[in-house]
């Protein structure tokens, strides 16, 4: 008896040494590479699995960098760089006037890749993919189309024999930047929308249940008949959902998919403001899939640790580049051309004390 | 020569002070002790003011009509948490009026009906209930108990009691009545495992004497029971305050609508749902700051449902001397 705790104490004791001795040791193995660069990032969770494609792709390449990625939200990204906690942020949608007036510095948005929102539904029988109208997708979200039957969505899907059932609404519970391009397109396509409504990340449903991220509102969807949401595109595409065509602003009924996400950003590239923040939903190209986005790295153009700051503007400069081709993939719409020169020129803006880093 | 007499004096006046009994070791670990405790009180009270602090500019804005309010508006910059409030209230009442009558049952059974190689295994597999994470529950609330609510259950009481408001409204299978299965299913582990430690520390004279005097095994139960109803509260409230802080199985089966509505099909949504669903994506300084204040008033729920818990033990245990303290 006395044996068996005598040897327990010893195992507890020995366990406790092993655990110091290990943990100085991870410690001092950390410490010894400190002659190496860290870099912090955080943010948007959409753009996650590519960025962190990229980290592990970029860092084969130099072994020497460490650059990391949190994906926290949006907000909480955009509220860390504010803070300057990290080295650079990402969001989804653009920051606003009044989060870039609150910043201690200029802070620059470079695109990466694109993303799409798109319409996904569970209607038993129906095998062809429906069609919907903005007025369309606007009323039924306002909870003002009640059944699938309705002349309104019949309209547009002749020769489709539609359910007489009520229509349940899913969106997302939690604040989400999905959801801030989903209300940003039916703030603009209806103008009941944009006023009782409007867009944001957690915007008031008018009605609907909320399933939190694209996984909840996927489950939901799918094990409730007669249930319509959204989703992202590249969730969409995995999960091999059925998927909505959206009358675009040229009146053309679009899939959505790689392409024509592309697409919308090219037909509005002509009007992208100098900062390169700007929404594209509701773009005007004949092929252009109204429902897209941008999604942006944030940085500060004027960097305090020049060091550091060539190591960011480098990784972001090969992100654009060589970065992209990892996009489809992962189903994300790389950037279009003109973009990438636009985006390049932004890059090389970023400064430490003055000179120029790139 | 007089100094150090003083100083040896105040030396040993605060030796006694701090141990009584004049042994080194055991003064070091008194004050161990004590320093573990304070740091509790710590931590409960820098909580308190962390928050309090952070939601300062909510509670400036809003006031007291932050609790009355029902506008939860994050585009216009209206926050109201009434409905929070209510689903977080109403779905811990589901769970618990579940919960509290299978929980003392099997606690009745494993302790005074089941013989002991059935006993065991029961009581295991209760307890393992407890040790499954709660998004696991979540993801059964969705694709099992969902549907078996929105093709069986629902439809079957608002067949015969959609007369009353609380079985009105549309099927989905998302919504509070569900919310509150899921948190029952997640309370009864706990609610139950210390009901039977209550039960079985009700002395076996008591059962003897019940007997004795002619009673029958349902009776001499009751008399164990009432034995052990102060610590059968203070399971009850064990349970309770799990439920008012479960998130992840709440949110991905309550629908997560901040709207008030008596029909328990409805989608609701709950406190701590909330703050974990829009915490990240918060934009704007009041956004943020209404979070919070969220957050202090869940907190401030659970004290104050804590507080009536105590209260309520001491009160019954004054009053029937029982025994079963063990919660």
């Amino acid at each position: 008896m006395s044996v068996s705790k005598r040897s327990s104490q010893l195992l507890v004791w020995l366990s406790v040494v092993v655990f110091l001795v290990v943990s100085i040791a991870c410690n001092g193995g950390s410490g010894a590479g400190s002659g190496s660069l860290r870099l912090q990032g955080a943010g948007a969770t959409f753009p996650n699995p590519l960025y962190q494609k990229w980290l592990s792709e970029y860092s084969r390449q130099h072994p020497d960098l460490k650059i990391e990625y949190q994906s926290i939200g949006s907000g909480a990204g955009i509220k860390q760089l504010k803070e300057q906690t990290i080295d650079y942020g990402a969001s989804d949608a653009p920051m606003t006037d009044a989060d870039l007036k609150s910043a201690p510095g200029e802070i620059v948005h470079v695109p990466t890749v694109l993303g799409a929102v798109v319409i996904t539904y569970n209607l038993q029988g129906i095998t062809q993919p429906l069609r919907f109208s903005p007025e369309v997708i606007a009323d039924i979200f306002l909870g003002k189309i009640k059944k699938w039957n309705d002349p309104k969505i019949t309209a547009d899907n002749p020769g489709v024999t539609l359910p007489a059932s009520d229509i349940t609404v899913v969106h997302r519970a939690e604040g989400s930047g999905t959801s801030a391009v989903f209300t940003d397109y039916l703030s603009k396509v209806s103008a009941e929308w944009k006023e009782k409504v409007g867009a944001g990340t957690s915007p008031s449903w008018p009605i609907g249940m909320g399933g939190k991220g694209n996984e909840g509102v996927t489950g939901q969807v799918k094990s409730t008949p007669n249930t319509i949401g959204y989703v992202e595109l590249a969730y969409a595409v995995q999960n091999k959902l059925p998927v909505g065509q959206v009358k675009n602003a040229s009146g053309n009924f679009i899939t959505p998919s790689i392409d024509t996400v592309t697409a919308a950003a090219a037909a509005s590239a002509a009007n992208m403001p100098d900062d390169l923040r700007v929404s594209i939903t509701n773009a005007a190209g004949p092929d252009a899939y109204p429902i897209s986005s941008y999604t942006y790295v944030l940085v500060y153009k004027n960097q305090k640790d020049a060091a550091k700051g060539k190591v960011l503007v480098n990784f972001l400069w090969w992100g654009i580049h060589d970065g992209e081709s990892f996009a489809k993939d992962l189903q994300y719409a790389p950037l279009p051309a003109d973009i990438v020169k636009r985006a390049e020129a932004k890059i090389n803006s970023v400064t430490a004390n003055g000179t120029a880093l790139r | 020569m007089s100094a150090v007499s003083e100083k040896f004096g105040a030396y040993s006046t605060w030796r006694r002070a701090i141990s009584p009994t004049g042994n080194t070791g055991d003064a070091v670990f008194r004050f161990l002790m004590l320093l573990v405790a304070l740091l509790m009180v710590g931590i409960v009270l820098a909580m308190v003011i962390a928050l309090a602090s952070e939601s300062m500019l909510s509670l400036r804005q809003f006031g007291f009509s932050f609790l009355t309010s029902r506008d939860w508006n994050p585009v216009k910059g209206e926050f109201g948490a009434l409905p929070f409030l209510w689903g977080t209230i109403a779905s811990s009442i589901i769970a618990l009026l579940i919960s509290v009558p299978f929980s003392i049952g099997i606690a009745i059974f494993l302790v005074e009906q089941a013989p002991r190689y059935i006993a065991r295994p029961v009581g295991f597999l209760v307890e393992l209930l407890a040790a499954i994470p709660s998004v696991v529950y979540g993801v059964w609330g969705i694709f099992v108990l969902a549907p078996i609510l929105r093709n069986y259950v629902e439809p079957g009481l608002a067949k015969w009691f959609s007369w009353i408001p609380l079985f009105s409204g549309s099927i989905t299978g998302y919504g509070l009545l569900t919310g509150g299965i899921i948190l029952a299913i997640m309370v009864t582990p706990i609610i139950s495992a210390v009901v039977r430690d209550v039960l079985a520390a009700v002395p076996g004279s008591q059962r003897e004497a019940a007997l004795a005097l002619g009673a029958t095994k349902w009776e001499m139960i009751r008399v164990v029971l009432v034995n052990g109803v102060p610590g059968i509260t203070g399971a009850v409230i064990l349970g309770l305050g799990r439920a008012l802080g479960e998130t992840m199985a709440v949110t991905m089966v309550i629908g997560n609508r901040p709207e008030i509505s008596l029909s328990l099909f409805e989608p609701s949504y709950t406190i701590a749902s909330a703050i974990a669903n829009e915490f990240t994506e918060a934009t704007g300084d009041l956004y943020l700051s209404a979070l919070v204040e969220l957050g202090l008033i869940l907190f401030l729920v659970t004290f104050v449902v804590n507080g009536f818990a105590r209260l309520l033990v001491w009160n019954v245990t004054r009053q029937t001397g029982g025994v079963g303290r063990a919660a």
